[in-house]
């Protein structure tokens, strides 16, 4: 049953992804991405995953309020046509032999619903699912990988998105530097 | 099946990046890509009938222990979501930088070099 629905809306991802792409006005395709996020919240959830789940839906509408935000007001006419022939036709040939090399890669992966902490007993999540709440006292066996096992991974991660948000506030900083000393910004 | 389809979503995305020239649309696929990404890892993870790996006061740990799905990818998933965000905040930044110095999302119209 599980894996009916799943199969059920990727199937409804990948046309709302084609929508998204190949639709002239922007705010259909950005409302038609938000459309594909919440089926895949929905997949987290039927995966057995509600943290993710949830942690998707509000990322979700994030992503939804900064999109529009950001693109609406700006630009409300409708850019036509790909690129020139030649490039195209090259990168649909490279899209071709990469999607038979992945479907060939993909055929090899066990069958679905085998992970690996069956056939590999000395994964280390075997560890963790056994062991974590006499460990770690955490119920929640995620909050004790994220926050108790791999808390440098966290916070390194926590890194990163710090400096991505530094890095935006640094591009759209509206006033350049003072000038204190000689103008030579106005002289252009 | 599903991870063909998984994939097939991937590769919608890359032709999004690499076809499209609305830059709104690159993010787009950009997105597509992360969301397909993301959701393969929880797949790969996922065991058939599994449980949700919390510990209940009436949890049994001898089932627990055979049938909860994997954690650890799940762990990645949540930081690589909300990192996402981040990168799709600075994506957008530079959007709108560019808009503000060419006057169109078009990126083929962006050739200032040129001239």
């Amino acid at each position: 049953m599980t894996e009916f629905l799943v199969e059920f809306f990727l199937v409804f991802m990948v046309i709302g992804a084609i929508i998204a792409l190949e639709t002239k006005d922007l705010l259909s395709s950005v409302i038609s991405v938000g459309a594909v996020g919440v089926a895949a919240s929905i997949c987290f959830l039927l995966l057995g995953a509600p943290d993710i789940a949830s942690t998707q839906l509000v990322v979700e509408v994030l992503t939804v309020i900064i999109l529009i935000k950001a693109t609406i007001r700006h630009d409300l006419v409708t850019i036509d046509g790909d690129r020139e022939f030649f490039g195209l036709t090259v990168t649909l040939a490279f899209l071709f032999v990469f999607s038979l090399f992945g479907l060939r890669a993909f055929w090899s992966l066990p069958e679905f619903g085998t992970p690996g902490i069956e056939r590999i007993s000395a994964a280390p999540s075997n560890n963790y699912i056994s062991s974590g709440f006499k460990q770690t006292g955490s119920s929640n066996i995620l909050t004790a990988i994220l926050l108790d096992y791999r808390g440098l991974d966290t916070f390194a991660e926590l890194c990163a998105l710090f400096a991505g948000i530094w890095g935006a506030l640094a591009i759209m900083r509206v006033r350049s530097r003072k000038k204190k000393t000689g103008n030579h910004d106005e002289k252009k | 099946m599903v991870y063909t389809l998984c994939f097939i979503l991937f590769v919608i995305g890359l032709y999004g990046v690499t076809c499209k020239k609305n830059i709104v649309k690159i993010i787009l696929g950009f997105l597509i890509m992360e969301y397909s990404v993301n959701l393969f890892l929880i797949l790969l993870g996922w065991r058939k009938n599994g449980v949700v790996p919390i510990v209940e006061p009436d949890t049994v740990m001898e089932y627990f222990k055979t049938m909860s799905v994997d954690p650890l990818p799940q762990a990645m998933v949540l930081i690589s979501i909300v990192t996402g965000l981040g990168t799709l905040i600075l994506m957008v930044a530079l959007a709108i930088r560019l808009y503000q110095r060419y006057g169109t999302f078009d990126i083929t119209e962006m050739n200032r070099l040129k001239k």
